[in-house]
């Protein structure tokens, strides 16, 4: 089984009514992160009018939207009772990878970069899935390791050489800059991944087998889903995912070495989890996950022009993730014993 | 004979190949590799992460898991920098700094059992949270103007002899831990919390105390770890022993501890320390970067769950019976 089953002291609610609990935190979930995104906005934007400009708000839009590609990977993995922490490493990869082409020939075409960044994210998530499902190697063991694996990888190419925004064409660099309508074609990118990704999860008979194979594994495998070849497939996903937010990474930032995307896997399972997504798989929504990257991205940016410290930012990614699942704690401990309190009239 | 292959066949016996061969690795790739003054240096460079260690195995034997032991180590580390930095005499310094890992150890391990939240997003937060208040306490600068009585304690050895003194600390502990684990009544509870929850609850053992004073000594053990790095490079710094745990992690799997809890021994993790401890060195002896080592020791960690899962399959496959064994199966109208 591809399960982490160090999940045993998941409260198991009473039957009756405990979807009507996740429906209903969830969407406590949904509000509460509306209603902080509110007050943040409101706040900060009194302290510095200059953070509700136009190009402020693009700013925000534009790492929000590299954030949210990965989190809906990292999302369907959860999903499963799994973690991907190889995100962050898998997307460096491909970044200078993809930079790294330009640096070669600079003729190359960026819909080839965008692919080749794509493949290698399918060849690491592959690698990540088999490992899981075949090894049967618990996914945050075997994630760690890779992890580290693909990073080390990523410094052993780049050798310590560096890919600078003069050895990539315009084309590429305009990935991030170009715009219809006034919307950042990046935007697009993840609104369009955003939106496929939560109507198959929602309506699509797989999209529902995830969900199971989260909620209860041996269950989901004695109703007959194929729970390995699901599970692999989510970690595929999330790893080509990952491979299209490192080119994209490239394109925004234009100058790419192999320490790019440290840290990511912190942030981007940070904006999950405050999503509502349970960590234990079996509950939670890509549209949550994005609320919770939209949240982040916006703290992240408030913190800039407030001229706060750039350091507290790993603090307050930590504080969001313990909140998130300290406040989820409550509100289901409450909610089971106003259950169990209706049960005993 | 059957004693001797039942021996053999334990995974502390592989771990004494695998050390013995990368010792001979060692001795192939570097003619420096041999010597005792590097031997010196090697056990001192893997001395906070042997001490971290210790605890690390226990809360993962009993089912739980501290992802946050580098961030402490480096949290404290700045809490000693910082105290000394605005005169604080040095005692107080080293007691601040203990202090903080106790409130941090402390704070996990009331998340974990007061609130009943999964140690593996608690210490993911922490892991964040401690190392960005280290950033917030110390900014970029870095303190190492330590009194030379402090930084003499982590360069030097027992005189006379190639031992450093770190290791003292270090052997001192394992004795503790060995004989807690192995000989002692909490130890037994601290597998039967990692076997069965449940059980061990019904059974008396008090579950929760026993996982908040892991905690807190998994603190307390990482603040020491953090005042002997800040002696060894007399320096403390907001990014000291940055990914640590990945190390401290693989040596505990590796060790032959199960993820899942209930199973493993200290002495297979010491083994597995001084393993990762060899083959880093020996890489670091051919000019092999600190990230690429990374490739190995990752790839150490994935083989050591990775291997017996296949050694298991395998003997699965040539055991398998002509008829299925019956499966716990639903029955029509259940």
């Amino acid at each position: 089984m591809a399960s982490r089953s160090r999940s045993l002291e998941r409260p198991r609610p009473v039957a009756v009514g405990a979807g009507r609990i996740v429906s209903r935190v969830s969407r406590m979930r949904e509000l509460g992160l509306l209603v902080a995104l509110l007050a943040i906005v409101v706040v900060v934007s009194i302290q510095a009018p200059r953070f509700l400009t136009l190009g402020n708000l693009r700013e925000i839009l534009l790492s929000v939207a590299i954030l949210a590609i990965v989190g809906v990977g990292q999302t369907l993995v959860i999903l499963t009772r799994n973690v991907d922490l190889s995100v962050g490493s898998m997307a460096g990869l491909s970044a200078f990878l993809g930079a790294d082409m330009f640096k070669h020939h600079l003729t190359t075409s960026v819909p080839v970069v965008l692919a080749v960044g794509c493949l290698i994210g399918v060849a690491l998530g592959a690698f990540n899935g088999l490992l899981v499902t075949v090894g049967q190697v618990p996914s945050i063991v075997a994630t760690l390791g890779t992890l580290y694996a693909f990073r080390g990888l990523d410094y052993w190419i780049a050798g310590g050489g560096q890919v600078s925004a003069y050895d990539v064409p315009a084309s590429y660099l305009n990935l991030a800059t170009a715009q219809v309508l006034g919307v950042p074609v990046l935007v697009l990118f993840a609104l369009v991944i955003v939106a496929i990704f939560s109507y198959l999860l929602r309506f699509s008979r797989t999209g529902r087998q995830l969900y199971a194979i989260g909620s209860n594994p041996e269950a989901a495998q004695m109703m007959g889903i194929r729970s390995d070849l699901l599970v692999f497939g989510t970690f595929v996903i999330c790893g080509l995912l990952s491979g299209f937010a490192g080119v994209l990474w490239g394109s925004r930032y234009g100058s790419v070495n192999a320490s790019v995307g440290t840290g990511f896997e912190l942030q981007d399972i940070a904006a999950v989890v405050v999503g509502g997504v349970n960590i234990f798989g079996g509950a939670g929504t890509i549209v949550g996950s994005v609320l919770g990257a939209i949240v982040l991205g916006t703290i992240e940016d408030a913190l800039t022009i407030l001229k706060l410290s750039a350091f507290w930012l790993q603090a307050i990614y930590g504080a969001a993730i313990l909140a998130a699942v300290t406040v989820d704690a409550l509100i289901t401990r409450r909610m089971q014993r106003a259950l169990f309190a209706r049960r005993q009239r | 004979m059957r004693q001797l292959a039942r021996w053999v066949g334990r995974w502390e016996a592989l771990l004494v190949v695998l050390l013995v061969a990368s010792v001979i690795f060692g001795d192939l790739t570097s003619p420096h590799y041999m010597t005792g003054f590097n031997f010196s240096t090697m056990t001192s460079d893997i001395m906070e992460r042997a001490i971290m260690a210790l605890p690390m195995t226990l809360i993962i034997i009993a089912a739980e898991i501290d992802l946050s032991v580098a961030s402490v180590l480096g949290l404290s580390s700045c809490v000693l920098g910082l105290a000394w930095l605005h005169h604080v005499p040095f005692a107080l310094c080293l007691v601040l700094a203990l202090l903080t890992g106790l409130v941090c150890g402390w704070f996990n391990g009331f998340l974990v059992t007061w609130l009943a939240l999964p140690s593996l997003v608690v210490t993911l937060g922490t892991l964040a949270l401690y190392r960005g208040l280290a950033s917030v306490v110390l900014g970029e600068q870095s303190v190492s103007s330590f009194p030379t009585s402090f930084t003499n304690f982590g360069f030097n050895t027992i005189p006379g002899t190639l031992i450093p003194w770190p290791f003292v600390v270090f052997a001192v502990l394992a004795v503790i831990f060995i004989v807690v684990l192995h000989f002692s009544r909490y130890g037994r509870e601290i597998y039967a919390i990692g076997n069965n929850k449940e059980a061990a609850l019904f059974s008396a053992v008090q579950v929760n105390r026993i996982k908040l004073v892991l905690f807190i000594v998994s603190g307390v053990l990482s603040a020491l770890a953090g005042i002997i790095f800040t002696a060894r490079f007399s320096s403390s710094r907001a990014d000291n022993a940055t990914g640590f745990e990945l190390d401290v992690i693989a040596a505990v799997l590796l060790g032959g501890v199960n993820i899942f809890g209930g199973r493993g021994s200290l002495v297979g993790v010491i083994l597995s320390l001084f393993i990762i401890a060899s083959i880093r060195d020996s890489l670091s002896l051919i000019d092999v970067a600190d990230e690429i080592q990374s490739i190995v020791v990752g790839s150490l960690l994935i083989l050591s769950v990775l291997g017996p899962n296949l050694v298991r399959r395998l003997r699965a496959a040539r055991t398998r019976p002509l008829v299925p064994r019956p499966v716990a199966r639903a029955e029509p109208g259940d």
